[in-house]
C-alpha cells in the first residue's frame, strides 16, 4: 500500500473500499460479522466465531465472509453476530452460542429464513 | 437517641422557600409529633433536585417516594398516609418527569438502543476494527486530512475550543483550553498523552472505543499533536486491555503504512508517532502526573502541582493528557464544526456522554446520549426499568470516585453544571443502579476498601484516611459502631478532602460524605440497633449478657 499523499488519495481509498464492500453485500454473497469486544469474547464469542466458521468449512460454502467487529452496546445479548444475505438488511441476533450459530448458518445463511427465536429486535 | 426508621427529605432550595417549603417542614415535623413518629423518622432537607416544576418536593426512604408539589397543608395527610398507615400516597405523588428535549430530538437509528446519538462511538460496533479501510470507509483520517490542508493550529485549536467539548475523564476541563495552554508553553518539544488507563471499577466506555474503533485514536492524537505542536504522544493504557492494547498496535502498523501516521503525514512535512504504553494495574496511574511519572520508568505516584503537566508534563515538556473519549469526539468536531457539536447536550455541558449501565435493571450496556438527560430516562427507557420486584434506592456515577445519587436527585439532568450545583459529580459515566435491598454501610465499605488498596501511599492523609475511614464503617457494619464515630467520619472526609496530594485521597472522601448526607439514617440503625435494615451487613454475634 504506497502512503496516502492527499486528501483526495484517501477519497480515492475510500472509494475503492466502498466498492469493495458494495460487492460483498451482492445477491449470493452473505457477510456474518461477529462481535468480538471483550463482553463478546467473555460471552464465548470465540466459540460462536469457530462454529461459525467450521460450518462453512463441513458445507465447503462459497460466498460467504466472515469478518468481526466491536461492542455495539447490548453487552447482556453477547455473543451477538449480524448476518447480511446480499443486499437484504442486516439481521442481528442475540446470545448466539456454537450451537445457536450452527443452526443459523443452516437456517438462514444455507435456508435463507432467520432463525426468528435469536432475533434481536434493533 | 433513638434509631429510626424513616427518612424525609425536603426541598430547600430558594425557590422552594417561596412556594412555603419552611412551613411545609414545620407542619411535617408537627404531624410526625401528632402522629408520636417524631422518634421513629429523621427528617431533613436537601437542595437543588432538578425538577423545579413540582416544587416543594417531599421524598421519603426507605421506599424513596418523590412527592411534589405537596403544599404545607398536606403535610399531615402525607405522614398519615404514608409514614403512619404505611401506604404511599399516590394522589400526591411526583408525576413522572417529561422527556426532555434532548431525548424527544434524537432519531432513532436503526440497529441501536432505543435512540441515541453516537459521536464517539460512531464506528465502533459496525467496522472491523482491524481492518483501517472499514475505518476509512466510514470518514476515518478525513479530519486529519482536513486539518493538515487547510487549517492552522490555531485553527483547529479555536474549533475545539467553541465546540466547548469538557473533558470526560471526570474533571470535565475545556479541552480547546488545555490545548492552548501547551501550544502556548515554552519549548520545541511537546507531547500528546491519551489516558487510556481506566480503572474505576464497572467504566469500560473508554475499552469499547479502543477495541471497536482504535483508528479514531489515533487520528484524534494526530490532530492534537498538529494543534499543540508536538510529534509524539502516547497511549497510556491500562494493563488488563489485552485485546485493546492488540488492535491499538495492529492499528498503528496499518496507518503508517498508509501514511496516516508517522512521518509525512498526508505528504505535508507534519510528523507523528504513537507509542503504546500499557499500566501495570494501578488505579493512582489513572490520574495524569503519576501517569506521566510511570511512562517515565518512575514509580507510579502523582507529583506536587504546580506545575501543570500542561508546562512540565512528561520528561518535563509541555504535554497534554486526554481521556479516550474526550479525544473520540475530536474528529467527529472537526469534520462538522463547533456549531454542529454544541446542537448536542446542553449550553454549558454541549455533546453526548457514554455511560456503561449496571446493576438491579433488566438491561445492562454501553449508550451513547446527548449530555443532559436524567437519570430517571436512563433506567426507564435504556435500562428498560427497574428489575422485577426492584425500587431504585441509590445510583452510583463513575465508579469508586463518582458520587452516590439518592432516588431524590434522579431528575437532575446529567451534565458538569447541573450535576454541580445539586453537589454531585458525574465521574467517569458508570452507572451503577442499585435497588432497595442494598445497603449503604457495605457500598460504602467496599468504596473504602478499594480506595484503601489503591491509595499509593505517597501522601499520609490519604494513606492513612482511608485505612482509618474503612476500619471505622466495617465496625459499623459488624454492629460495633458508635455514633461519635459518624463525627469522625465527617472530620476525616475534611481532612483529606483538604489535604491529599491528588484526586483519589479527595474523592475517597465523597462516598463517605454522601452516605451521611443521604442516608443518614440507615447508618445510625446500624449503630443503634446493631442490625442491618436490608440484611446485608453480618453483624458479628454478640454474647449476651446472663441475668
Amino acid at each position: 500500500m504506497p502512503a496516502i499523499k492527499s486528501l483526495e488519495e484517501l477519497k480515492r481509498v475510500r472509494e475503492e473500499a466502498l466498492a469493495k464492500k458494495q460487492l460483498k453485500a451482492t445477491p449470493g454473497n452473505v457477510q456474518v460479522i461477529v462481535a468480538m469486544g471483550t463482553c463478546g469474547i467473555a460471552a464465548g464469542a470465540r466459540d460462536t466465531m469457530k462454529s461459525v466458521l467450521n460450518f462453512i468449512e463441513a458445507e465447503n460454502l462459497s460466498g460467504v465472509t466472515v469478518t468481526q467487529t466491536g461492542c455495539m452496546g447490548m453487552c447482556e445479548q453477547e455473543p451477538i453476530i449480524q448476518v447480511v444475505m446480499g443486499d437484504q438488511p442486516k439481521v442481528t441476533y442475540g446470545k448466539v452460542n456454537a450451537e445457536v450459530a450452527a443452526q443459523i448458518m443452516k437456517q438462514h445463511v444455507q435456508g435463507g429464513s432467520p432463525l426468528k427465536d435469536h432475533v434481536l429486535p434493533i | 437517641m433513638k434509631t429510626k426508621r424513616a427518612m424525609i427529605l425536603v426541598s430547600a432550595d430558594s425557590e422552594s422557600i417561596r412556594l412555603g417549603a419552611n412551613e411545609l417542614l414545620e407542619n411535617l415535623k408537627e404531624a410526625l409529633d401528632a402522629y408520636g413518629l417524631q422518634d421513629e423518622v429523621d427528617i431533613a432537607t436537601i437542595v437543588d433536585t432538578g425538577r423545579s416544576n413540582i416544587l416543594p418536593i417531599v421524598v421519603v426512604y426507605p421506599e424513596a417516594a418523590i412527592y411534589g408539589p405537596v403544599k404545607p397543608g398536606d403535610a399531615r395527610y402525607l405522614v398519615e398516609e404514608h409514614l403512619y398507615k404505611g401506604r404511599i400516597a399516590e394522589d400526591l405523588l411526583a408525576p413522572p418527569k417529561e422527556l426532555t428535549g434532548q431525548i424527544g430530538s434524537l432519531r432513532a437509528h436503526k440497529g441501536y438502543n432505543p435512540a441515541e446519538q453516537r459521536i464517539v462511538l460512531e464506528r465502533a460496533g459496525r467496522i472491523d476494527p482491524e481492518n483501517i479501510e472499514e475505518a476509512i470507509t466510514h470518514n476515518g483520517y478525513e479530519a486529519l486530512g482536513k486539518t493538515l490542508a487547510e487549517m492552522t493550529p490555531e485553527q483547529v485549536i479555536e474549533v475545539v475550543e467553541k465546540s466547548g467539548l469538557q473533558g470526560r475523564g471526570g474533571a470535565g476541563f475545556l479541552t480547546g483550553r488545555k490545548w492552548k495552554f501547551v501550544r502556548a508553553a515554552a519549548g520545541e518539544k511537546k507531547y500528546v498523552i491519551c489516558n487510556a488507563d481506566e480503572s474505576e471499577p464497572g467504566t469500560f466506555k473508554d475499552r469499547i472505543v479502543l477495541e471497536g474503533d482504535p483508528h479514531v485514536i489515533l487520528e484524534a492524537m494526530a490532530i492534537a499533536g498538529y494543534a499543540v505542536g508536538a510529534d509524539e504522544g502516547y497511549i497510556y493504557i491500562r494493563g488488563e486491555y489485552g485485546l485493546a492494547y492488540r488492535r491499538l498496535q495492529h492499528a498503528i502498523e496499518q496507518a503508517e503504512e498508509y501514511g496516516v501516521l508517522g512521518r509525512n503525514i498526508f505528504n505535508t512535512d507534519f510528523n507523528f508517532h504513537i507509542h503504546l504504553h500499557a499500566g501495570a494495574g494501578a488505579y493512582v496511574c489513572g490520574e495524569e502526573t503519576a501517569l506521566i511519572e510511570s511512562i517515565e520508568g518512575k514509580r507510579g505516584v502523582p507529583r506536587s502541582r504546580p506545575p501543570y503537566p500542561v508546562t512540565h508534563g512528561l520528561w518535563n515538556k509541555p504535554t497534554t493528557v486526554n481521556n479516550v473519549e474526550t479525544l473520540a469526539n475530536i474528529p467527529a468536531i472537526i469534520r462538522n464544526g463547533a456549531e454542529w457539536y454544541r446542537s448536542f447536550g446542553t449550553p454549558s455541558s454541549p455533546g453526548t456522554k457514554v455511560y456503561t449501565i449496571m446493576g438491579n435493571v433488566n438491561f445492562s450496556g454501553v449508550i451513547e446520549v446527548p449530555m443532559g438527560i436524567t437519570l430517571r430516562e436512563v433506567i426507564n427507557i435504556y435500562a428498560k426499568g427497574m428489575k422485577p420486584g426492584s425500587v431504585l434506592k441509590l445510583a452510583q456515577t463513575g465508579g469508586s470516585s463518582g458520587s452516590i445519587i439518592p432516588a431524590a436527585l434522579q431528575d437532575v439532568p446529567m451534565d458538569f453544571e447541573s450535576f454541580r450545583k445539586a453537589g454531585v459529580s458525574l465521574g467517569s459515566g458508570a452507572l451503577l443502579i442499585c435497588d432497595q435491598n442494598t445497603c449503604i454501610v457495605d457500598l460504602v465499605k467496599v468504596l473504602l476498601q478499594f480506595f484503601r488498596f489503591e491509595s499509593c501511599g505517597k501522601c499520609t492523609p490519604c494513606r492513612i484516611g482511608t485505612q482509618r475511614a474503612y476500619e471505622i464503617v466495617e465496625r459499623i457494619s459488624q454492629g460495633e459502631g458508635k455514633i461519635s464515630d459518624l463525627d469522625t467520619l465527617i472530620n476525616l472526609a475534611v481532612e483529606m478532602e483538604r489535604a491529599s496530594n491528588c484526586g483519589l485521597g479527595q474523592t475517597a472522601a465523597v462516598p463517605i460524605r454522601d452516605m451521611l448526607k443521604h442516608f443518614r439514617t440507615e447508618v445510625e440503625a446500624h449503630i443503634q440497633t446493631g442490625t442491618c435494615p436490608t440484611g446485608i451487613c453480618e453483624m458479628m454475634t454478640k454474647e449476651v449478657e446472663p441475668i
